[in-house]
């Protein structure tokens, strides 16, 4: 066990845990937080995603000690009184169902669109590539980041 | 406690409002109701603890809807939503037949202590239960009339002269004459019978039912504050993982509990029978520890070859049954003018839910005093308590199991199984357990797969090409179901514990049926599915044969999302295709010469106009035998046989050089009856479609001489993003004037066949084995005439 220091959803943390703990067991047991999810463990569907200082990455398979810089999860994002516009959008689009899977697309979208605007829905698929949702909401999730895409160009 | 919970799990876990009573009381609203005098004195023989749970009887009002003093209305449902959006409407109808405003209704769903007994929430019966008699909708409609009753006599007007708005009843001529749900009930107690006579709104007057109402689970999902299953965390709660046999039927020999002594996490070992599994104070500990403990196993079954599976299915022994059997089949089979014969396969599937399967488990106490509460995603809560009670050894009263949300289970996933494993490691650590399975363990150690089968189909036509007759034969396999009290071994973990799930006994001549149940899609739409004299089906061929075996699985099977059906339409209207194509008859042509149901021909038509159909007969004229050409192909069901009809086009493109199939549009056609929320239907029917496409596409188990091999999503490929993404348009059929049915199946029923059809509508080359991988695109473009 050590002290690792996290900047987790804006405020910097010390947690006592086994550093080669992946990173997703820290957040969902020490910082108690529901946005990533637990669904392979193999980073092979994205439903664990946060974003390090701005990029996506797979926290079920990241150790907690190569952890840096500002960690941002799904509800660092916005709240239900006050949404991230991306959040909004897909809100606005009830754009999942069951939701499980939804910190892969909604924050793989964010960081692919803040940094190209405008994006188009075939740019935003391949920048999505390899994510999984079971219930199969993909046109909606498109539907939804292109508006949040629209927005950022705005 | 954090706010973005759901109600379910705040009153959860609050431990306020533990009983039904309690929750009353907590509410401090009480309180309508009606037989709550019943439900005061039956509570009041609980312990401080809860139990036993209180019995919420299905005939009383009040066990369904309560209306506090203050106007607040609670109803309680024992159906669950998965993220298909029935909790909204659910509210819906509640506002809806009650007549108050959508906002002051508060819904608590799936709670064994707390909601009435509705079984499992499956087989796409939410709309139609809720909506039939003895259900919900009966309830309010008899609490409504009984209200506007009591009105009637305080106002002094007559009954007709009433109407109710916003949970106050008006006299029409007057509206300054009125008086409210709440002034009307006071501090009354009113005992009142579900009537299932109740005359419920007309459909046609629906005002917040079928409208686009916004899920209430969205907001929160969206913003990561939604409470899943996987987020309950009690007090001193531990985290348990279980240890599974590496091959399909291995047995324990013996566990090395000192191979884990040493690690960190104060770890136990709990061994039951087969039944192995670590605990430790962190997810982390208990992985660490689970992949560390030494297990001795035997070598487990010899599974059959996959490669010869389909062949050897034949000759399995196997329990036979006739859904519908005519006499006069071979004889009009010999008369005919000419006969089609063709045989389609369909691979096990899985349900692959995104997130593995969880629970969360608190029992307490020993021998006949053991207590079990239980957070859990499965579709039946209720049967769960039931065979839970066999695994525990303790009366059901004494074991609560609450349904909160997991991840989309699309039917008997690993969400039952999974609370029998944090049950009984609860109930050997003496402490509240969360288990939450690896990758591997959900795909190979607690589904329950939809089966295998080979289906073939002979039909004969006269020389107009009219069908005379149709006749099917299939096998497939079966191990377990759901569970219910008498059958914990009829999923994964109840037979690590010991319990066998029922045997598959063989027959000797089928069974034949007294009445005609379509319930699987075994029969065509095309049958008249006449048994005993009376005719049940859709279509117009009278002579009609369709036969069932089923031979003993080497894995659990169960629903998963259209069981059976799905399968079964696949052969059905891909065979209907080929007549069709043979006889060189446009597909929705032929297939409107043998329907008699209008209503699926709407659905046929539906879908055809929605897709633009263009009329002639398949294979489509000009395409060239290489390169890339495209297609359509059309598929219909009325699922069930009597609940919910469906139609799909789908539009391909097919890369003749390397097999690749693309499908570029779906679309889908629907009438289930009045539509409740027009948006959430849609997005049941593009989930349908995409999910339908994976399964047609890509979805196949696969496993060796011992142990499957599908354990993860490399080694069972499903669609995802990236992969082109077909257009997905929806043509919705409002029925206000007939039943409601259900729409989470229909569409996904009919997706196989109609990219099967518009494959070969595009090639020439006509696919009968689900997934349509290259390989077999390819294999099937070489073999073509």
């Amino acid at each position: 066990m050590a002290e690792v220091v996290l900047n987790v959803n804006g405020g910097d943390n010390a947690v006592e845990v086994d550093p080669d703990s992946p990173l997703l067991y820290v957040l969902m047991d020490a910082y108690g937080l529901k946005g990533p999810k637990f669904g392979c463990g193999l980073a092979q569907c994205g439903a664990c995603t946060v974003l390090m200082d701005g990029e996506p990455y797979r926290s079920c398979t990241l150790p907690v000690s190569e952890a840096k810089g500002k960690i941002v999860t799904l509800e660092g994002l916005g709240t239900m009184e006050n949404p991230h516009p991306i959040q909004k959008a897909f809100i606005d689009e009830q754009a999942l169902q069951c939701g499980f899977c939804i910190s892969g697309p909604v924050l793989y979208g964010k960081a692919f669109i803040d940094k190209n605007p405008g994006a188009s829905e075939a740019q935003i698929q391949e920048a999505l590539g390899g994510l999984l949702c079971r219930c199969y909401a993909h046109p909606r999730m498109l539907k939804a980041l292109v508006r949040y895409a629209k927005e950022v160009k705005a | 406690m954090s706010t973005g919970m759901t109600p379910d799990a705040i009153t959860a876990l609050s431990g306020e409002g533990y009983s039904r009573r309690n929750f009353f009381r907590s509410a401090g609203a009480l309180i309508v109701s009606f037989s709550i005098a019943g439900s005061m004195e039956q509570a009041s023989g609980q312990t401080a603890s809860g139990f036993p749970t209180p019995t919420i009887p299905n005939n009383q009002v009040d066990s369904w809807i309560a209306i506090g003093g203050d106007d607040s209305v609670t109803a309680y449902a024992g159906k669950c939503d998965f993220g298909q959006g029935f909790r909204t409407v659910q509210h819906q109808l509640v506002a809806e037949e009650l007549g108050v405003p959508l906002e002051r209704v508060k819904m608590i769903i799936c709670d064994t202590a707390m909601c009435p007994d509705q079984g499992v929430s499956s087989g796409s019966q939410g709309h139609p239960t809720q909506f039939g008699t003895g259900a919900l909708r009966a309830a309010l409609a008899t609490a409504r009339e009984a209200l506007v009753r009591l009105a009637s006599e305080q106002l002094g007007l007559p009954v007709d002269q009433l109407m109710v708005e916003n949970g106050i009843v008006y006299s029409r001529a007057d509206r300054t004459n009125n008086v409210s749900y709440g002034k009307l009930i006071g501090g009354k107690k009113i005992n009142l019978t579900l009537n299932t006579r109740a005359v419920p709104k007309n459909p046609a007057t629906y005002t917040v039912l079928g409208k686009s109402v916004p899920r209430y689970d969205v907001p929160p999902k969206a913003t990561g504050e939604f409470e899943y299953v996987h987020n309950v965390r009690l007090p001193a709660m531990i985290h348990g993982k279980v240890v599974r046999p590496p091959a399909v039927g291995a047995k324990v020999v013996s566990v090395d509990e000192s191979s884990v002594r040493t690690l960190p996490g104060n770890v136990k070992v709990i061994v039951r029978r087969d039944f192995v599994a670590v605990a430790a104070d962190t997810q982390w500990e208990a992985m660490q520890a689970a992949e560390k403990l030494v297990v001795r196993w035997t070598a487990g079954d010899r599974l059959p070859d996959q490669q010869t599976l389909y062949a050897n299915m034949r000759r399995m022994p196997s329990r036979d049954a006739y859904t519908v059997v005519a006499d006069d089949v071979d004889e009009k089979l010999k008369a005919a003018a000419q006969t089609f014969k063709a045989t389609y396969f369909h691979p096990f599937q899985m349900h692959g839910s995104l997130g593995t399967s969880c629970a969360v488990a608190d029992v307490k106490g020993t021998g006949a005093n053991t207590t079990a509460t239980v957070w859990s995603a499965s579709q039946g809560i209720y049967p769960q308590r039931d065979s839970l009670a066999l695994i525990l050894g303790t009366a059901k009263e004494n074991i609560r199991c609450i349904f909160v949300e997991g991840s989309g289970c699309y039917g008997l996933n690993g969400a039952d199984t999974v609370a029998y494993d944090a049950a009984v490691i609860s109930q050997a650590t003496g402490r509240a357990v969360r288990v939450q399975y690896s990758r591997k363990d959900e795909m190979t150690a607690a589904e329950s797969f939809g089966p295998a089968y080979v289906i073939d189909l002979t039909a004969g036509v006269d020389a107009g090409g009219q069908m005379t007759a149709w006749n099917y034969e299939s096998w497939t396999f079966n191990k377990g179901n759901r569970p219910n009290a008498t059958t914990p071994g009829n999923i994964y973990s109840g037979g690590l514990l010991g319990f066998a799930a029922p045997a598959v006994n063989p027959t000797m001549t089928p069974t034949r049926p007294a009445a005609f149940n379509n319930n699987g899609n075994v029969a065509s739409a095309y049958g008249t599915g006449c048994v005993g004299g009376s005719c049940g089906s859709t279509g117009n061929v009278q002579s009609e044969r369709v036969l069932t075996r089923t031979i003993a699985s080497p894995f659990y099977t169960g629903p998963l999302r259209s069981p059976n059906r799905l399968q079964n339409t696949f052969a059905n209207e891909s065979f209907i295709d080929e007549i069709a194509a043979a006889l060189k008859v446009d597909p929705v042509v032929y297939r409107l010469r043998h329907l008699v149901d209008s209503r699926l021909i709407d659905v046929l038509n539906g879908a055809a106009r929605g897709a633009k159909w263009d009329t002639r007969p398949s294979p489509k004229p000009g395409n060239a035998k290489t390169g890339v050409v495209t297609g359509r192909g059309i598929a219909i069901v009325l699922y069930e046989g009597n609940n919910g009809y469906g139609g799909l086009v789908a539009e391909v493109s097919v890369d003749q050089g390397s097999g690749k199939v693309t499908v570029t549009k779906l679309v889908c056609s629907n009438d289930s009856g009045p539509i409740s929320n027009p948006d959430g239907l849609r997005a049941q029917l593009e989930g349908g479609a995409l999910q339908g496409m994976s399964r047609a596409m890509y979805e196949e188990v696969k496993w060796d001489a011992t142990s499957l091999t599908s354990v993860d999503w490399r080694r069972f490929p499903v669609f995802k993003f990236g992969d082109p993404l077909p257009v997905v348009e929806s043509v919705l059929i409002d029925r206000p004037d007939q039943p409601h049915m259900g729409a989470g199946e229909t569409i996904i029923t009919v997706v196989a066949a109609a990219i099967a059809n518009a494959i070969f509508d595009a090639t020439g080359a006509r696919i009968r084995e689900v997934p349509f991988t290259p390989e077999r695109v390819l294999a099937t473009l070489a073999a073509r005439a």
